[in-house]
C-alpha cells in the first residue's frame, strides 16, 4: 500500500508560507493579506496537528513575497505566526511576525461615535499594549481591545 | 504658532499654551483691533452650540474678521449627503482659519488631515474642546495669579464631564492638588486619574462638597443630568447634594472663585451670583480673549 505524504498542504516551489497561526485566525489572515484577490496558486489549512501549538493553520502563497509591513499586520491575529519565504524548495529567510507600532485600515475603531465609523476615512491607531493588544485610535483616542477588533 | 491647528489640548506645548494666555491677557486690556481685517473666518458648526459659536464669532468680529459659517448642519449641504471631507475642502477654498464643532469625535482631526487651512476644535463629540480648557486655565490663571500650587475641587458630573476630563489633564502639567466631589455613580474615570498618578499628583475623592469649600482656591461647578443615572430614585437623592447655595461659602478663602462652563441650570443658586466668590459670566468673557489670541496667533498677526 501506497505510503500517505507527509505533508498535508504540498510544498510550494517558491513563494511564501505563514505557519502556525491560531487555526481560528486563517480565514482573517487570508482576509488581512486580501488574498481573496490575489490570483497567484495559494493552499491553506485548518486545524492541523502541531507538536507546539495543538492545532494551528497554514498559508502558503506561490510567486508572492510580502513586505514586512503587510506581514506585521497579521501579528494582530496570529502573533505565533511564522514567515518563511522559498525560493527553489529553499527556505531563504524565517521569521517571527511582530506588531508593528501603527497599524491602519483594516481594524474598525470600537466607538460607534467615532468619525471613523460615519464618513470614509480610513482607520489608524497608535499601538499601546503589544502583549495584550490595545489599539488607540489616533482619532478620537479611544482604545480598542483585542477582543472588540473587527476587520473592515 | 502661525498655521498650527488646535484639535487636542496636547497638540500645545505648555510653553506654547501659556504663550496663548498671555496673549489673551493683553487682548483683554485691547479688545478692539482691527488686525484680522483682510482674514476670512470659517465658523461651522455640524450640531448647535450657541454659547460657543457667539464667543468665536465675537473674537473674530472684535478683531474686524469677515465670519462665514453655518450654525447647524440642517442649513448646510450637510443634509444633502455631502460628506465631512467635501465640506472642508470647498469652505477651505473661502477661508483662512476653520473654527469646527461637530458632533462625532475624531471629526477635528480629520478635518485637520483634510483642510489646507489651519482648524480649530469647538469641541468634537465627548472628544476634545481645547478651547474651553484654555478658557478655564486663563481664569484660573487670571484670579489666582498663578497656575501652579493650587487647590482646585471639581464638583458634580465628573464621570462623563467633557471639561472636566480636559483640564484636569491640562492642570496636571502644574502642582495641582485635586478635589474631586461627586455621586458615587459619577466619579472621574480611572483613565483620567491615572494622568493625576503618572504626574505624582494628589487628589481627595468626596461625595460631600461642605468640607472641601474652605480647602479650596477653585471651585469648579458641572451640571448633574438625570438622564446619566441608572436609578432615578439615585438621582433624586443626591441632586440637592450638589447645589451651591450662598450660605456655603461663608468659610471660602478670600482668593477663592466659582467656576462653571455654563450653562447652568440650578447647581448654583442665583444668590451665589453676587457673591465675590462668583466668576461664572466673567469665565465665559474670557473665553472671547482667549479666542481672540488664538485666531490671531494661527493667522500669523501677532
Amino acid at each position: 500500500m501506497e505510503e500517505r505524504k507527509e505533508l498535508k498542504v504540498n510544498a510550494i516551489e517558491n513563494g511564501t508560507v505563514i505557519d502556525h497561526i491560531p487555526t481560528q485566525s486563517v480565514f482573517q489572515v487570508i482576509h488581512i493579506l486580501n488574498l481573496q484577490e490575489c490570483e497567484n496558486q495559494i493552499l491553506f489549512g485548518t486545524g492541523l496537528e502541531s507538536k507546539k501549538y495543538g492545532k494551528k493553520g497554514i498559508i502558503k502563497v506561490s510567486e508572492r513575497f510580502f513586505a514586512p509591513k503587510d506581514v506585521n499586520k497579521i501579528a494582530l491575529v496570529a502573533p505565533t505566526a511564522t514567515l518563511i519565504e522559498i525560493k527553489n524548495y529553499k527556505v531563504t529567510v524565517k521569521k517571527n511576525v511582530s506588531i508593528p507600532n501603527e497599524v491602519s485600515t483594516f481594524v474598525k475603531c470600537v466607538n460607534p461615535n467615532c468619525i471613523t465609523n460615519h464618513e470614509n476615512v480610513a482607520t489608524k491607531f497608535k499601538v499601546l499594549d503589544k502583549k495584550k493588544v490595545k489599539l488607540q485610535c489616533l482619532y478620537c483616542e479611544k482604545s480598542t481591545a483585542q477582543d472588540n477588533f473587527t476587520f473592515i | 504658532m502661525k498655521d498650527r491647528s488646535l484639535v487636542s489640548i496636547s497638540d500645545y506645548t505648555i510653553e506654547e499654551q501659556l504663550n496663548i494666555l498671555n496673549l489673551a491677557a493683553e487682548f483683554e486690556k485691547n479688545p478692539r483691533q482691527k488686525i484680522l481685517e483682510s482674514h476670512v473666518v470659517a465658523s461651522l458648526f455640524f450640531e448647535p452650540s450657541t454659547r460657543t459659536r457667539l464667543s468665536f464669532e465675537s473674537a473674530a468680529a472684535q478683531l474686524s474678521a469677515k465670519i462665514v459659517g453655518f450654525s447647524e448642519a440642517g442649513t448646510s449641504s450637510v443634509s444633502k449627503g455631502e460628506s465631512l471631507k467635501d465640506t472642508i475642502l470647498t469652505v477651505s477654498s473661502y477661508s483662512d482659519i476653520i473654527v469646527m464643532r461637530h458632533p462625532r469625535e475624531g471629526s477635528a482631526k480629520y478635518a485637520e488631515e483634510v483642510a489646507p487651512v489651519p482648524i480649530i476644535n469647538a469641541g468634537d463629540g465627548a472628544h476634545q474642546h481645547p478651547t474651553q480648557t484654555l478658557l478655564d486655565m486663563y481664569s484660573i490663571m487670571k484670579t489666582q495669579g498663578k497656575l501652579d500650587d493650587l487647590n482646585i475641587a471639581f464638583v458634580g458630573d465628573l464621570k462623563y464631564g467633557r471639561t472636566v476630563h480636559s483640564l484636569v489633564e491640562a492642570l496636571c502639567q502644574f502642582n495641582t492638588t485635586f478635589h474631586l466631589v461627586s455621586p458615587t455613580e459619577l466619579k472621574l474615570p480611572s483613565y483620567v486619574k491615572q494622568h493625576i498618578k503618572d504626574k505624582k499628583l494628589t487628589y481627595h475623592q468626596y461625595t460631600e462638597m461642605n468640607e472641601v469649600i474652605p480647602e479650596v482656591d477653585i471651585l469648579y461647578m458641572t451640571r448633574i443630568q438625570k438622564e446619566r443615572f441608572s436609578d432615578p430614585i439615585e438621582y433624586e437623592r443626591v441632586k440637592d447634594a450638589y447645589i451651591l447655595r450662598l450660605p456655603m461659602l461663608e468659610n471660602a478663602k478670600e482668593n477663592m472663585k466659582v467656576l462653571h462652563p455654563l450653562p447652568r441650570v440650578n447647581e448654583i443658586d442665583e444668590d451665589v451670583d453676587n457673591s465675590p466668590q462668583a466668576y461664572y459670566f466673567q469665565q465665559a468673557k474670557n473665553g472671547v480673549y482667549v479666542r481672540m489670541a488664538l485666531l490671531a496667533s494661527i493667522l500669523g498677526v501677532v
